[in-house]
Protein backbone atom coordinates (compact mmCIF):
# COMPACT_ATOMS: atom_id res chain seq x y z
CA UNK A 1 0.00 0.00 0.00
CA UNK A 2 2.72 2.79 0.96
CA UNK A 3 6.69 1.83 0.30
CA UNK A 4 8.77 3.97 1.26
CA UNK A 5 12.23 3.68 -0.02
CA UNK A 6 15.85 4.83 1.26
CA UNK A 7 14.43 8.52 1.88
CA UNK A 8 16.37 11.24 3.34
CA UNK A 9 15.76 14.62 4.85
CA UNK A 10 18.16 17.79 5.94
CA UNK A 11 16.45 20.82 7.11
CA UNK A 12 18.56 24.20 6.87
CA UNK A 13 21.64 22.98 4.77
CA UNK A 14 24.69 24.75 4.96
CA UNK A 15 23.29 26.47 7.97
CA UNK A 16 24.47 26.00 12.10
CA UNK A 17 20.71 24.21 12.54
CA UNK A 18 21.79 21.70 9.77
CA UNK A 19 19.65 18.78 11.04
CA UNK A 20 19.45 15.43 9.12
CA UNK A 21 16.03 14.23 9.90
CA UNK A 22 15.33 11.45 8.09
CA UNK A 23 18.11 9.07 7.54
CA UNK A 24 17.99 6.79 4.54
CA UNK A 25 14.32 5.23 5.86
CA UNK A 26 12.56 2.46 4.14
CA UNK A 27 9.27 1.18 5.02
CA UNK A 28 6.64 -1.39 3.43
CA UNK A 29 2.99 -0.85 4.60
CA UNK A 30 0.29 -3.67 3.80
CA UNK A 31 -2.95 -2.88 2.68
CA UNK A 32 -4.90 -2.97 6.34
CA UNK A 33 -1.55 -2.57 8.05
CA UNK A 34 -1.94 -0.70 11.75
CA UNK A 35 1.28 0.46 12.53
CA UNK A 36 1.83 2.48 15.74
CA UNK A 37 5.09 4.39 16.01
CA UNK A 38 7.06 5.38 19.54
CA UNK A 39 10.43 7.05 20.05
CA UNK A 40 12.37 9.71 21.51
CA UNK A 41 11.45 13.45 20.94
CA UNK A 42 12.99 14.07 17.42
CA UNK A 43 13.45 11.05 16.07
CA UNK A 44 11.60 11.90 13.05
CA UNK A 45 8.39 10.39 13.59
CA UNK A 46 6.31 13.75 12.52
CA UNK A 47 8.66 14.30 9.66
CA UNK A 48 8.37 10.69 8.13
CA UNK A 49 4.76 12.06 8.50
CA UNK A 50 5.26 15.05 7.02
CA UNK A 51 7.20 13.32 4.12
CA UNK A 52 4.30 10.91 3.27
CA UNK A 53 1.94 13.89 3.51
CA UNK A 54 4.00 16.03 1.40
CA UNK A 55 4.44 19.04 3.11
CA UNK A 56 7.97 18.86 1.85
CA UNK A 57 9.48 17.11 -0.88
CA UNK A 58 12.07 14.45 0.19
CA UNK A 59 16.10 15.28 -1.25
CA UNK A 60 16.20 11.64 -1.74
CA UNK A 61 14.32 8.10 -2.09
CA UNK A 62 10.82 7.91 -3.42
CA UNK A 63 7.44 7.75 -1.70
CA UNK A 64 4.81 5.13 -3.82
CA UNK A 65 1.39 5.02 -2.69
CA UNK A 66 -0.94 2.27 -4.14
CA UNK A 67 1.43 1.51 -6.65
CA UNK A 68 1.66 5.04 -7.66
CA UNK A 69 4.79 7.18 -7.28
CA UNK A 70 3.96 10.30 -5.25
CA UNK A 71 7.23 11.35 -4.39
CA UNK A 72 7.33 14.87 -6.27
CA UNK A 73 3.27 15.43 -5.68
CA UNK A 74 1.90 18.37 -4.15
CA UNK A 75 0.37 17.89 -0.67
CA UNK A 76 -3.01 18.91 -1.79
CA UNK A 77 -2.71 15.97 -4.85
CA UNK A 78 -1.82 13.39 -2.39
CA UNK A 79 -4.59 14.32 0.36
CA UNK A 80 -7.09 12.96 -1.60
CA UNK A 81 -6.01 9.51 -0.85
CA UNK A 82 -4.32 10.11 2.46
CA UNK A 83 -6.52 11.06 6.09
CA UNK A 84 -4.29 13.01 8.90
CA UNK A 85 -4.98 13.93 12.45
CA UNK A 86 -2.23 16.39 14.22
CA UNK A 87 -2.11 16.80 18.27
CA UNK A 88 -3.83 20.06 18.34
CA UNK A 89 -7.45 19.53 18.30
CA UNK A 90 -7.62 22.85 16.88
CA UNK A 91 -6.02 21.56 13.33
CA UNK A 92 -8.20 19.90 11.51
CA UNK A 93 -11.65 22.07 11.22
CA UNK A 94 -12.39 25.41 10.53
CA UNK A 95 -14.02 27.13 13.58
CA UNK A 96 -16.08 30.12 12.08
CA UNK A 97 -18.22 27.55 9.51
CA UNK A 98 -20.72 25.31 11.37
CA UNK A 99 -20.43 21.41 11.54
CA UNK A 100 -22.12 20.69 8.53
CA UNK A 101 -20.03 22.58 6.68
CA UNK A 102 -16.77 21.14 7.29
CA UNK A 103 -18.41 18.02 6.52
CA UNK A 104 -19.26 19.16 3.73
CA UNK A 105 -16.01 20.41 2.98
CA UNK A 106 -14.37 16.83 3.72
CA UNK A 107 -17.00 15.02 1.83
CA UNK A 108 -16.71 17.10 -1.30
CA UNK A 109 -19.16 14.99 -3.38
CA UNK A 110 -20.01 16.76 -6.68
CA UNK A 111 -18.15 19.18 -8.73
CA UNK A 112 -17.01 22.84 -7.44
CA UNK A 113 -20.20 24.74 -7.58
CA UNK A 114 -22.86 21.64 -6.01
CA UNK A 115 -24.25 21.98 -3.08
CA UNK A 116 -25.19 19.99 -0.13
CA UNK A 117 -27.94 17.89 -0.63
CA UNK A 118 -30.51 16.86 1.74
CA UNK A 119 -29.77 13.52 1.73
CA UNK A 120 -26.15 14.08 2.43
CA UNK A 121 -26.91 15.84 5.15
CA UNK A 122 -29.22 13.17 6.48
CA UNK A 123 -26.26 11.16 6.41
CA UNK A 124 -23.89 13.86 8.09
CA UNK A 125 -26.08 13.40 11.20
CA UNK A 126 -26.02 9.59 11.23
CA UNK A 127 -22.65 9.87 11.31
CA UNK A 128 -22.18 12.43 13.75
CA UNK A 129 -24.51 10.33 16.19
CA UNK A 130 -22.35 7.23 16.09
CA UNK A 131 -19.75 9.66 18.05
CA UNK A 132 -22.46 9.79 20.64
CA UNK A 133 -21.67 13.46 21.46
CA UNK A 134 -24.46 15.40 20.19
CA UNK A 135 -23.39 16.20 17.65
CA UNK A 136 -25.85 15.34 15.67
CA UNK A 137 -28.24 18.10 17.05
CA UNK A 138 -25.84 20.84 16.28
CA UNK A 139 -25.20 20.53 12.48
CA UNK A 140 -25.29 24.34 11.93
CA UNK A 141 -23.45 25.77 14.80
CA UNK A 142 -19.69 26.68 14.49
CA UNK A 143 -17.09 24.02 15.57
CA UNK A 144 -15.20 26.67 17.33
CA UNK A 145 -17.71 25.98 20.21
CA UNK A 146 -17.02 22.54 20.07
CA UNK A 147 -14.59 21.35 22.89
CA UNK A 148 -11.12 19.98 22.46
CA UNK A 149 -12.26 16.33 22.70
CA UNK A 150 -15.20 16.80 20.36
CA UNK A 151 -13.14 18.90 17.63
CA UNK A 152 -10.74 15.86 17.53
CA UNK A 153 -13.69 13.55 17.13
CA UNK A 154 -15.20 15.15 13.74
CA UNK A 155 -11.59 15.69 12.69
CA UNK A 156 -11.02 11.83 12.46
CA UNK A 157 -15.22 11.96 10.98
CA UNK A 158 -13.96 14.26 8.54
CA UNK A 159 -10.71 12.42 7.31
CA UNK A 160 -12.50 9.25 7.48
CA UNK A 161 -15.81 10.37 5.50
CA UNK A 162 -14.35 9.39 2.12
CA UNK A 163 -12.22 6.28 3.29
CA UNK A 164 -8.43 7.24 2.52
CA UNK A 165 -6.23 4.75 1.36
CA UNK A 166 -4.02 5.53 4.32
CA UNK A 167 -4.80 7.21 7.85
CA UNK A 168 -1.92 8.81 9.94
CA UNK A 169 -2.82 10.04 13.36
CA UNK A 170 0.35 11.89 14.89
CA UNK A 171 -0.31 12.00 18.79
CA UNK A 172 -4.15 12.47 17.86
CA UNK A 173 -4.93 12.09 21.42
CA UNK A 174 -2.30 13.69 23.15
CA UNK A 175 -4.11 17.09 23.93
CA UNK A 176 -7.16 15.30 25.33
CA UNK A 177 -7.86 14.63 28.83
CA UNK A 178 -8.00 10.84 29.54
CA UNK A 179 -11.62 9.97 29.51
CA UNK A 180 -11.39 11.86 26.08
CA UNK A 181 -8.56 9.95 25.08
CA UNK A 182 -10.02 6.51 25.36
CA UNK A 183 -13.13 7.83 23.67
CA UNK A 184 -11.06 8.95 20.94
CA UNK A 185 -9.02 6.53 20.74
CA UNK A 186 -12.60 3.92 20.66
CA UNK A 187 -13.41 5.57 18.03
CA UNK A 188 -10.59 5.56 15.68
CA UNK A 189 -10.03 1.61 16.18
CA UNK A 190 -14.05 1.19 15.17
CA UNK A 191 -13.88 3.40 11.99
CA UNK A 192 -10.19 2.01 11.21
CA UNK A 193 -11.73 -1.50 11.53
CA UNK A 194 -15.10 -0.75 9.97
CA UNK A 195 -13.20 0.49 6.73
CA UNK A 196 -10.12 -1.68 7.19
CA UNK A 197 -8.11 1.16 6.88
CA UNK A 198 -4.38 1.18 6.50
CA UNK A 199 -3.25 3.23 9.60
CA UNK A 200 0.07 4.76 11.05
CA UNK A 201 -0.31 5.91 14.39
CA UNK A 202 2.23 7.70 16.36
CA UNK A 203 2.32 7.74 20.28
CA UNK A 204 3.61 8.23 23.30
CA UNK A 205 1.92 5.54 25.14
CA UNK A 206 4.49 2.71 25.07
CA UNK A 207 1.33 0.55 26.25
CA UNK A 208 -0.77 1.93 23.63
CA UNK A 209 1.67 1.13 21.23
CA UNK A 210 1.83 -2.45 21.85
CA UNK A 211 -2.20 -2.81 22.28
CA UNK A 212 -3.47 -1.13 19.16
CA UNK A 213 -2.54 -2.47 15.59
CA UNK A 214 -1.09 -5.53 14.79
CA UNK A 215 2.80 -3.82 14.17
CA UNK A 216 5.11 -1.09 15.78
CA UNK A 217 8.11 0.49 15.19
CA UNK A 218 10.27 2.17 16.97
CA UNK A 219 12.14 5.35 15.40
CA UNK A 220 15.89 6.88 16.19
CA UNK A 221 17.76 9.91 14.51
CA UNK A 222 15.54 9.80 11.28
CA UNK A 223 16.01 6.13 10.90
CA UNK A 224 13.97 2.82 11.78
CA UNK A 225 15.67 1.05 14.79
CA UNK A 226 12.89 -1.63 15.59
CA UNK A 227 10.37 -3.34 13.79
CA UNK A 228 8.23 -6.08 15.46
CA UNK A 229 4.99 -7.88 14.51
CA UNK A 230 2.97 -11.20 14.72
CA UNK A 231 3.92 -13.33 17.93
CA UNK A 232 6.75 -11.65 18.84
CA UNK A 233 4.63 -8.74 19.20
CA UNK A 234 2.41 -10.05 21.32
CA UNK A 235 4.76 -11.35 23.83
CA UNK A 236 5.84 -7.86 24.26
CA UNK A 237 5.73 -5.73 27.40
CA UNK A 238 6.80 -2.23 27.58
CA UNK A 239 9.65 -2.82 29.96
CA UNK A 240 10.79 -5.17 26.77
CA UNK A 241 10.12 -2.13 24.70
CA UNK A 242 12.26 0.28 26.67
CA UNK A 243 14.85 -2.12 26.68
CA UNK A 244 15.07 -3.22 23.26
CA UNK A 245 15.79 0.99 22.79
CA UNK A 246 18.28 0.75 24.90
CA UNK A 247 20.59 -2.05 23.30
CA UNK A 248 19.69 -0.88 19.45
CA UNK A 249 20.43 2.85 20.39
CA UNK A 250 23.01 2.98 23.22
CA UNK A 251 20.99 5.33 25.31
CA UNK A 252 17.51 5.48 27.26
CA UNK A 253 14.59 6.40 25.97
CA UNK A 254 14.24 10.29 27.17
CA UNK A 255 10.95 11.29 25.81
CA UNK A 256 9.52 13.03 29.39
CA UNK A 257 5.91 12.40 28.10
CA UNK A 258 6.77 8.56 28.05
CA UNK A 259 8.16 8.20 31.22
CA UNK A 260 4.53 9.73 32.71
CA UNK A 261 1.98 8.00 31.26
CA UNK B 1 -38.17 68.58 2.80
CA UNK B 2 -37.54 67.56 -0.89
CA UNK B 3 -33.86 68.40 0.08
CA UNK B 4 -33.77 65.92 3.05
CA UNK B 5 -35.19 63.47 0.23
CA UNK B 6 -32.67 64.18 -2.41
CA UNK B 7 -29.99 64.14 0.74
CA UNK B 8 -31.13 60.65 1.70
CA UNK B 9 -31.43 59.44 -1.78
CA UNK B 10 -28.03 60.29 -2.71
CA UNK B 11 -26.74 58.43 0.35
CA UNK B 12 -28.59 55.56 -0.33
CA UNK B 13 -27.52 55.79 -3.91
CA UNK B 14 -23.57 56.13 -2.91
CA UNK B 15 -24.05 53.43 -0.39
CA UNK B 16 -25.34 51.35 -2.84
CA UNK B 17 -22.86 51.88 -5.34
CA UNK B 18 -20.05 51.59 -2.10
CA UNK B 19 -21.98 48.66 -1.13
CA UNK B 20 -20.44 46.08 -4.05
CA UNK B 21 -16.69 47.38 -3.30
CA UNK B 22 -18.11 46.16 0.64
CA UNK B 23 -19.05 43.27 -0.97
CA UNK B 24 -15.79 42.48 -2.16
CA UNK B 25 -14.25 43.31 0.79
CA UNK B 26 -16.85 40.68 2.69
CA UNK B 27 -15.40 38.29 0.12
CA UNK B 28 -12.14 38.61 0.75
CA UNK B 29 -11.53 40.15 3.86
CA UNK B 30 -14.30 38.46 5.21
CA UNK B 31 -13.94 34.89 4.37
CA UNK B 32 -10.34 34.84 2.78
CA UNK B 33 -8.96 36.50 5.34
CA UNK B 34 -6.70 38.95 2.96
CA UNK B 35 -6.83 42.62 3.40
CA UNK B 36 -7.04 43.77 -0.42
CA UNK B 37 -5.20 46.55 -1.00
CA UNK B 38 -5.47 47.03 -4.54
CA UNK B 39 -8.78 47.89 -3.89
CA UNK B 40 -8.40 51.61 -4.84
CA UNK B 41 -6.78 50.83 -7.93
CA UNK B 42 -9.13 48.08 -9.11
CA UNK B 43 -12.05 50.57 -8.38
CA UNK B 44 -10.66 53.23 -10.49
CA UNK B 45 -9.46 50.20 -13.16
CA UNK B 46 -13.56 49.92 -13.31
CA UNK B 47 -14.16 52.93 -13.55
CA UNK B 48 -11.98 53.47 -16.44
CA UNK B 49 -12.64 50.96 -18.58
CA UNK B 50 -16.44 51.34 -17.96
CA UNK B 51 -16.23 54.95 -18.95
CA UNK B 52 -14.30 54.51 -21.86
CA UNK B 53 -16.20 51.90 -23.27
CA UNK B 54 -18.81 53.36 -23.05
CA UNK B 55 -17.39 56.03 -24.61
CA UNK B 56 -16.70 54.13 -27.70
CA UNK B 57 -20.65 53.66 -27.68
CA UNK B 58 -21.17 50.33 -25.64
CA UNK B 59 -22.96 51.53 -22.25
CA UNK B 60 -24.24 47.72 -21.87
CA UNK B 61 -20.88 46.00 -22.49
CA UNK B 62 -19.31 48.32 -20.37
CA UNK B 63 -20.22 46.55 -17.07
CA UNK B 64 -18.74 42.95 -17.95
CA UNK B 65 -15.83 44.78 -19.41
CA UNK B 66 -15.16 46.44 -16.18
CA UNK B 67 -15.15 43.64 -14.27
CA UNK B 68 -13.25 41.41 -16.38
CA UNK B 69 -10.54 44.13 -15.76
CA UNK B 70 -11.27 43.29 -12.60
CA UNK B 71 -10.47 39.73 -12.46
CA UNK B 72 -7.53 40.43 -14.31
CA UNK B 73 -6.17 42.61 -11.67
CA UNK B 74 -7.32 40.24 -9.12
CA UNK B 75 -5.68 37.47 -10.92
CA UNK B 76 -2.45 39.83 -10.67
CA UNK B 77 -2.93 40.25 -6.82
CA UNK B 78 -3.62 36.65 -6.13
CA UNK B 79 -0.72 35.48 -8.25
CA UNK B 80 1.93 37.87 -7.02
CA UNK B 81 0.95 36.28 -3.07
CA UNK B 82 0.38 32.56 -3.76
CA UNK B 83 3.10 31.86 -6.44
CA UNK B 84 5.94 34.61 -6.16
CA UNK B 85 6.22 34.51 -2.49
CA UNK B 86 5.13 38.34 -2.23
CA UNK B 87 3.54 39.20 1.22
CA UNK B 88 -0.34 39.38 0.49
CA UNK B 89 -0.38 43.52 2.11
CA UNK B 90 2.73 44.15 -0.57
CA UNK B 91 1.14 42.57 -3.48
CA UNK B 92 -1.84 44.86 -3.09
CA UNK B 93 0.30 47.93 -2.73
CA UNK B 94 2.34 47.19 -6.11
CA UNK B 95 -1.23 45.91 -7.90
CA UNK B 96 -2.19 49.08 -6.99
CA UNK B 97 0.77 51.16 -7.78
CA UNK B 98 0.79 49.88 -11.15
CA UNK B 99 -2.66 50.20 -11.60
CA UNK B 100 -2.12 54.34 -11.68
CA UNK B 101 0.19 54.33 -14.56
CA UNK B 102 -2.48 51.59 -15.99
CA UNK B 103 -5.30 53.49 -15.58
CA UNK B 104 -4.33 56.95 -16.81
CA UNK B 105 -3.29 54.65 -20.01
CA UNK B 106 -6.77 53.49 -20.16
CA UNK B 107 -7.96 57.28 -20.19
CA UNK B 108 -6.15 57.55 -22.94
CA UNK B 109 -2.91 59.68 -21.29
CA UNK B 110 -5.27 61.94 -19.64
CA UNK B 111 -6.38 61.73 -15.69
CA UNK B 112 -10.15 62.92 -16.03
CA UNK B 113 -13.17 61.82 -18.88
CA UNK B 114 -15.81 63.46 -19.28
CA UNK B 115 -19.36 61.86 -20.00
CA UNK B 116 -21.96 64.44 -20.02
CA UNK B 117 -23.66 63.31 -23.14
CA UNK B 118 -22.47 59.98 -23.22
CA UNK B 119 -24.94 57.08 -23.10
CA UNK B 120 -24.54 55.05 -20.21
CA UNK B 121 -26.75 52.25 -18.08
CA UNK B 122 -27.68 55.13 -16.41
CA UNK B 123 -29.14 56.97 -18.92
CA UNK B 124 -30.41 53.95 -20.83
CA UNK B 125 -32.94 53.26 -17.65
CA UNK B 126 -33.46 57.38 -17.46
CA UNK B 127 -34.96 57.45 -20.80
CA UNK B 128 -36.68 53.98 -20.32
CA UNK B 129 -38.32 55.77 -16.93
CA UNK B 130 -39.55 58.90 -18.57
CA UNK B 131 -42.83 60.08 -16.97
CA UNK B 132 -42.94 57.09 -14.56
CA UNK B 133 -43.75 58.09 -10.63
CA UNK B 134 -40.35 56.18 -10.75
CA UNK B 135 -38.53 58.71 -12.90
CA UNK B 136 -36.09 59.88 -10.06
CA UNK B 137 -34.73 56.71 -8.83
CA UNK B 138 -33.08 55.52 -11.90
CA UNK B 139 -29.75 55.35 -10.32
CA UNK B 140 -31.04 53.67 -7.26
CA UNK B 141 -32.68 51.31 -9.10
CA UNK B 142 -29.89 50.41 -11.08
CA UNK B 143 -27.28 50.68 -8.02
CA UNK B 144 -30.07 48.07 -5.90
CA UNK B 145 -30.27 45.61 -8.60
CA UNK B 146 -26.64 45.24 -8.64
CA UNK B 147 -26.84 44.66 -4.88
CA UNK B 148 -29.14 42.63 -5.07
CA UNK B 149 -27.48 40.29 -7.74
CA UNK B 150 -24.36 40.26 -6.40
CA UNK B 151 -25.40 39.44 -2.60
CA UNK B 152 -27.66 36.38 -4.39
CA UNK B 153 -24.68 35.47 -5.78
CA UNK B 154 -22.34 35.58 -3.11
CA UNK B 155 -25.17 33.89 -0.73
CA UNK B 156 -25.43 31.31 -3.16
CA UNK B 157 -21.56 31.12 -4.09
CA UNK B 158 -20.53 30.63 -0.71
CA UNK B 159 -22.60 27.55 -0.27
CA UNK B 160 -20.81 25.73 -3.06
CA UNK B 161 -18.01 23.30 -2.23
CA UNK B 162 -16.26 25.86 -4.01
CA UNK B 163 -17.21 28.47 -1.10
CA UNK B 164 -16.80 25.96 1.17
CA UNK B 165 -13.61 25.95 0.28
CA UNK B 166 -12.39 29.61 -0.26
CA UNK B 167 -13.93 30.16 3.86
CA UNK B 168 -11.76 27.26 5.37
CA UNK B 169 -9.07 28.81 3.63
CA UNK B 170 -9.59 31.87 5.55
CA UNK B 171 -10.62 30.42 8.47
CA UNK B 172 -8.06 28.02 9.02
CA UNK B 173 -4.99 27.96 6.71
CA UNK B 174 -3.61 24.66 8.75
CA UNK B 175 -6.40 23.02 7.87
CA UNK B 176 -6.31 23.37 4.44
CA UNK B 177 -2.73 23.12 3.71
CA UNK B 178 -3.13 18.93 5.19
CA UNK B 179 -6.55 18.96 2.49
CA UNK B 180 -7.25 18.38 -0.81
CA UNK B 181 -8.09 21.74 -1.44
CA UNK B 182 -5.07 23.64 -2.63
CA UNK B 183 -5.29 26.96 -0.96
CA UNK B 184 -3.30 28.91 -3.67
CA UNK B 185 -6.48 27.85 -6.25
CA UNK B 186 -9.41 28.98 -3.32
CA UNK B 187 -7.53 32.26 -2.99
CA UNK B 188 -7.36 33.32 -6.95
CA UNK B 189 -10.61 32.24 -7.15
CA UNK B 190 -11.57 34.47 -4.09
CA UNK B 191 -9.54 37.56 -4.97
CA UNK B 192 -11.11 37.17 -8.79
CA UNK B 193 -14.34 37.29 -7.98
CA UNK B 194 -13.88 39.93 -5.59
CA UNK B 195 -11.98 42.36 -7.75
CA UNK B 196 -15.06 41.76 -10.08
CA UNK B 197 -17.14 43.26 -7.59
CA UNK B 198 -14.65 46.10 -6.75
CA UNK B 199 -14.38 47.28 -10.59
CA UNK B 200 -18.22 47.02 -11.03
CA UNK B 201 -18.52 49.04 -8.31
CA UNK B 202 -16.10 51.69 -9.65
CA UNK B 203 -17.97 51.95 -13.17
CA UNK B 204 -21.25 52.02 -11.70
CA UNK B 205 -20.07 55.55 -9.80
CA UNK B 206 -18.30 56.97 -12.86
CA UNK B 207 -21.70 56.38 -14.89
CA UNK B 208 -23.86 57.69 -12.64
CA UNK B 209 -21.45 61.10 -11.79
CA UNK B 210 -21.08 60.76 -15.37
CA UNK B 211 -17.16 61.33 -15.25
CA UNK B 212 -14.19 59.63 -14.10
CA UNK B 213 -11.10 61.00 -12.26
CA UNK B 214 -8.00 58.66 -11.50
CA UNK B 215 -8.41 59.64 -7.70
CA UNK B 216 -12.50 58.21 -7.79
CA UNK B 217 -11.31 55.24 -6.09
CA UNK B 218 -8.59 57.06 -3.48
CA UNK B 219 -9.08 55.21 0.06
CA UNK B 220 -12.56 53.19 -0.99
CA UNK B 221 -10.51 50.59 0.66
CA UNK B 222 -11.02 52.37 3.96
CA UNK B 223 -14.62 53.64 3.23
CA UNK B 224 -15.19 50.08 2.33
CA UNK B 225 -13.82 48.80 5.22
CA UNK B 226 -15.40 51.36 7.51
CA UNK B 227 -18.89 50.01 6.46
CA UNK B 228 -18.00 46.55 6.40
CA UNK B 229 -17.66 47.08 9.88
CA UNK B 230 -20.11 48.98 10.69
CA UNK B 231 -22.41 46.21 8.98
CA UNK B 232 -20.45 43.53 11.40
CA UNK B 233 -21.60 45.30 13.95
CA UNK B 234 -25.55 45.11 13.25
CA UNK B 235 -25.70 42.05 11.52
CA UNK B 236 -21.83 40.30 12.16
CA UNK B 237 -23.34 36.57 12.67
CA UNK B 238 -25.57 34.18 11.51
CA UNK B 239 -25.90 32.91 8.08
CA UNK B 240 -24.13 34.11 4.75
CA UNK B 241 -26.82 35.60 3.00
CA UNK B 242 -27.80 37.81 6.55
CA UNK B 243 -24.38 38.91 6.95
CA UNK B 244 -24.03 40.26 3.77
CA UNK B 245 -27.01 42.13 3.78
CA UNK B 246 -25.77 43.62 6.56
CA UNK B 247 -22.41 44.97 5.15
CA UNK B 248 -24.73 46.61 2.26
CA UNK B 249 -26.93 48.21 5.21
CA UNK B 250 -23.17 49.11 6.64
CA UNK B 251 -22.54 51.45 3.97
CA UNK B 252 -25.70 52.93 3.54
CA UNK B 253 -25.62 53.81 6.71
CA UNK B 254 -22.02 55.22 6.72
CA UNK B 255 -23.25 57.29 3.72
CA UNK B 256 -26.16 58.46 5.59
CA UNK B 257 -24.18 59.22 8.49
CA UNK B 258 -21.34 61.09 6.21
CA UNK B 259 -24.37 62.79 4.50
CA UNK B 260 -26.17 64.08 7.55
CA UNK B 261 -22.39 65.41 8.97
CA UNK B 262 -22.17 67.37 5.64
CA UNK B 263 -25.46 69.10 6.60
CA UNK B 264 -23.88 70.13 9.82
CA UNK B 265 -20.98 72.23 7.53
CA UNK B 266 -18.53 69.02 8.45
CA UNK B 267 -16.35 69.63 5.42
CA UNK B 268 -16.66 67.47 2.24
CA UNK B 269 -13.19 66.50 2.66
CA UNK B 270 -13.39 65.29 6.34
CA UNK B 271 -15.02 61.81 4.62
CA UNK B 272 -11.54 59.68 4.63
CA UNK B 273 -10.54 60.65 7.99
CA UNK B 274 -13.89 59.47 9.44
CA UNK B 275 -13.55 56.38 7.40
CA UNK B 276 -10.36 55.74 9.26
CA UNK B 277 -11.65 56.62 12.27
CA UNK B 278 -13.87 54.40 11.91
CA UNK B 279 -11.96 51.40 10.70
CA UNK B 280 -9.22 52.55 13.70
CA UNK B 281 -12.59 52.17 16.70
CA UNK B 282 -13.80 49.13 15.12
CA UNK B 283 -10.59 47.15 15.15
CA UNK B 284 -8.95 48.38 18.30
CA UNK B 285 -11.93 48.59 20.67
CA UNK B 286 -12.58 45.12 20.65
CA UNK B 287 -8.94 44.13 20.98
CA UNK B 288 -8.33 47.12 23.79
CA UNK B 289 -11.99 45.64 25.27
CA UNK B 290 -10.17 42.44 25.97
CA UNK B 291 -7.24 44.04 27.26
CA UNK B 292 -9.27 46.01 29.71
CA UNK B 293 -8.82 43.60 32.71
CA UNK B 294 -5.23 43.62 32.62
CA UNK B 295 -5.04 47.91 32.28
CA UNK B 296 -8.11 47.70 35.47
CA UNK B 297 -5.32 45.23 37.85
CA UNK B 298 -2.38 47.49 36.43
CA UNK B 299 -3.79 50.31 37.74
CA UNK B 300 -5.24 49.00 40.80
CA UNK B 301 -1.92 47.88 41.53
CA UNK B 302 -0.07 50.97 41.12
CA UNK B 303 -2.55 53.14 43.47
CA UNK B 304 -2.16 50.20 45.73
CA UNK B 305 1.60 51.40 45.92
CA UNK B 306 1.19 54.95 45.98
CA UNK B 307 -1.19 54.43 49.08
CA UNK B 308 1.54 52.68 51.33
CA UNK B 309 0.51 49.30 50.62
CA UNK B 310 2.61 46.54 49.79
CA UNK B 311 -0.06 44.10 48.64
CA UNK B 312 -0.51 42.91 44.87
CA UNK B 313 -3.99 43.31 44.96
Amino acid sequence: MLKISHISKTFNPGTNSEKLAIDDLSLDVKKGDFITIIGANGAGKSTLFNAILGSFITDRGSIALDGKDVTLESQHTRARDIGVLFQDPMRGSAPGMTIGENLALAAGHGGWLSHVTRAEREDFKKRLSVLGMGLEDRMNQPVGLLSGGQRQALTLLMATINPPKLLLLDEHTAALDPATADKVLELTNSIVSENNLTCLMVTHNMQQALDMGNRTIMMNKGNIIYDVTGQKRSALTVDDLLRKFKEVSGTTLDNDRMLLS
Amino acid sequence: MDSYIMLGQTALELGLIGGLTVLALFLSYSMLNVCDLSTDGCFTLGATVGAVVALAGHPLLSIPAAMCAGVVSGFVTAFLQTKMGINSLLAGIIVNTGLYSVNIAVMGNSSLLNMNTTDTVFTMLKGALKGTPLADWYKTIIALIAVVLVVVILALFLRTRLGLAIRATGDNPDMVKSSSVNPVFTTIVGLCISNAFTALSGCLLAQSQKSVNIDIGSGMVTVALASLLIGNAFMGKGRIAKRAVGVVLGSIIFRLVYTIALRFNMPAFMLKAVSSIIVIIAIAGPYLKSRYPMYARRLAHRRSLRNGGGDNA
